[in-house]
């Protein structure tokens, strides 16, 4: 066993702590740094409830050590809304009921961050390409690429 | 999930990361982890140390070079997705790219490490296979070249010793009158193959096939090159008829085992069935420039 000493910047803010090699990296969000916005829900690499976005790209942050986030950028769910104002994609899928359960949400809104950011005005296949890493089993999905269309929208609106 | 306890090393340099291979028992190395960590976090493996290789410098890059289109083992799967070379000249690599495991999993996943990891449910060994590719590896003694026919030894197995690290993979760089073509089923994003078939062609002025490449994922214990049905076509008319034979020979050379995704005849079929589709397609990009 090992135990290594880290600096990551989580939504902008810098943090520390002592890790041990094998913490995943959504344990120390959740457990050593209490956001628990990411969640975990397959623990098996399939279903993206835990993506965060990890230096610009949404990764699946159950497999991922802590100990590599060193030195990382990331940005959670926590990080989305502003003043208390939500961020076009949560207001997206607030307006279009992008979810049901709301247990995917987290991960599903960090990829949709993502996809947004590579490519803004995505068609309705894109986007059904761009979230097929992650699975909701409550809307079927139609909700949550209206919810992303709508994101779009705002965003070019400015 | 937790993994056992291990330690763990991040070398920046490769000759750190090999000496660190050798310097510790039961080293393994970290790619992109996306098959390692949830086997560990299942307790399928339990390596004693991992020498995380994400660190070293000079290992992502896709370019062309003295007639081999050059990938270094540690560019990621979106990034082979994404790159316009590959889009223009190498459509079976960029198939191959789209459909392995899910967008997300390709940020991290590794050329490499896709390679390495000796899993015939990994799609780039069928493709590699096909195109006919070279693997290279670097160990204490330095640089050696592995032709990919003689790299996957068996289920999890390859031709890499535990201090050597592979670096980079050689496809042969794209000639005119050559396309390729990955078709996979899979029952959804991001499970393994049920099967799938990698194919790749050149013709001559005549429209003949002048080089086949057929590889075959998921359908033996290693990915499997489909030699015998590469020999029937070579040098014989682009037909649908001679496509068909081949793919009945590219079948007979599968040995698929039964299991939650599907059985051996239903495997075979597919593999038939896809193969046909795989040239058909390689043939249409290689007649279109």
């Amino acid at each position: 066993m090992s135990t290594h000493h880290i600096h990551v910047t989580i939504n902008g803010k810098p943090y520390e702590a002592d890790v041990e090699s094998r913490l995943l990296f959504v344990h120390l969000l959740r457990e050593n740094l209490n956001m628990t916005g990411t969640h975990i829900g397959c623990d098996t690499t399939s279903c993206g409830a835990c993506t965060v976005i990890f230096n610009g790209k949404p990764v699946k942050s159950c497999t991922v050590l802590a100990v590599q986030a060193d030195g990382a950028e990331v940005r959670t769910v926590e990080g989305l809304a502003q003043n208390g104002k939500l961020s076009p994609v949560q207001e997206g899928f607030h307006e279009k009921h992008g979810l049901q359960c709301g247990f995917c949400t987290p991960g599903m809104l960090m990829t949709s961050v993502a996809l947004l950011e590579q490519n803004p005005h995505p068609t309705e296949d894109e986007i059904r390409h761009g979230i097929s890493g992650n699975l909701c089993r409550c809307t079927g999905y139609m909700n949550i690429v209206k919810a992303v269309q709508y994101a779009a929208d705002k965003m070019a609106e400015g | 999930m937790i993994p056992p306890s291990f330690d763990y090393v991040a070398p920046l340099t490769l000759p750190d990361a090999v000496a660190a291979l050798g310097q510790y028992e039961n080293a393994k190395i970290l790619a992109g982890g996306q098959s390692l960590i949830p086997l560990m976090r299942f307790r399928l493996a339990s390596p004693a140390v991992l020498v995380d290789i994400n660190r070293v410098e000079g290992l992502s890059y896709i370019n062309e070079d003295k007639g081999w289109l050059k990938i270094g083992s540690m560019t990621r799967e979106s990034t082979v997705d994404h790159s316009p070379l590959v889009r223009e000249k190498y459509s079976l690599l960029a198939d191959t790219a789209k459909v392995i495991s899910d967008p997300i999993v390709r940020n991290m996943g590794t050329v490499g490490g896709n390679l390495a990891n000796g899993d015939p449910g990994n799609d780039h060994p069928a493709t590699m296979l096909a195109y006919g590719a070279d693997v290279v590896a670097v160990g204490p003694n330095g640089e050696r070249v592995i032709p990919i026919t003689s790299f996957f030894l068996g289920l999890y197995e390859s031709a890499l010793a535990p201090n050597e690290i592979l670096t980079e993979v050689r496809i042969p760089a794209s000639k005119p009158r050559s396309g390729g073509a990955y078709l996979k089923l899979e029952r959804k994003v991001g499970d393994f193959a049920t099967a799938a078939v990698a194919a790749q062609v050149e013709l001559d002025a005549k429209g003949k096939f002048k080089s086949v490449g057929i590889g075959l994922t998921n359908v033996g214990l290693t990915a499997i090159k489909a030699t015998v049905a590469e020999d029937f076509l070579k040098g014989k008319a682009a037909s649908d008829d001679n496509i068909r034979q081949a793919a009945q020979l590219a079948a007979d050379a599968a040995q698929p085992i039964a299991d939650v995704r599907g059985s051996e005849d239903y495997k075979r079929a597919l593999v038939k069935t896809y193969t046909v589709r795989a040239l058909r397609i390689a043939v249409e990009r290689a007649k279109g420039g």
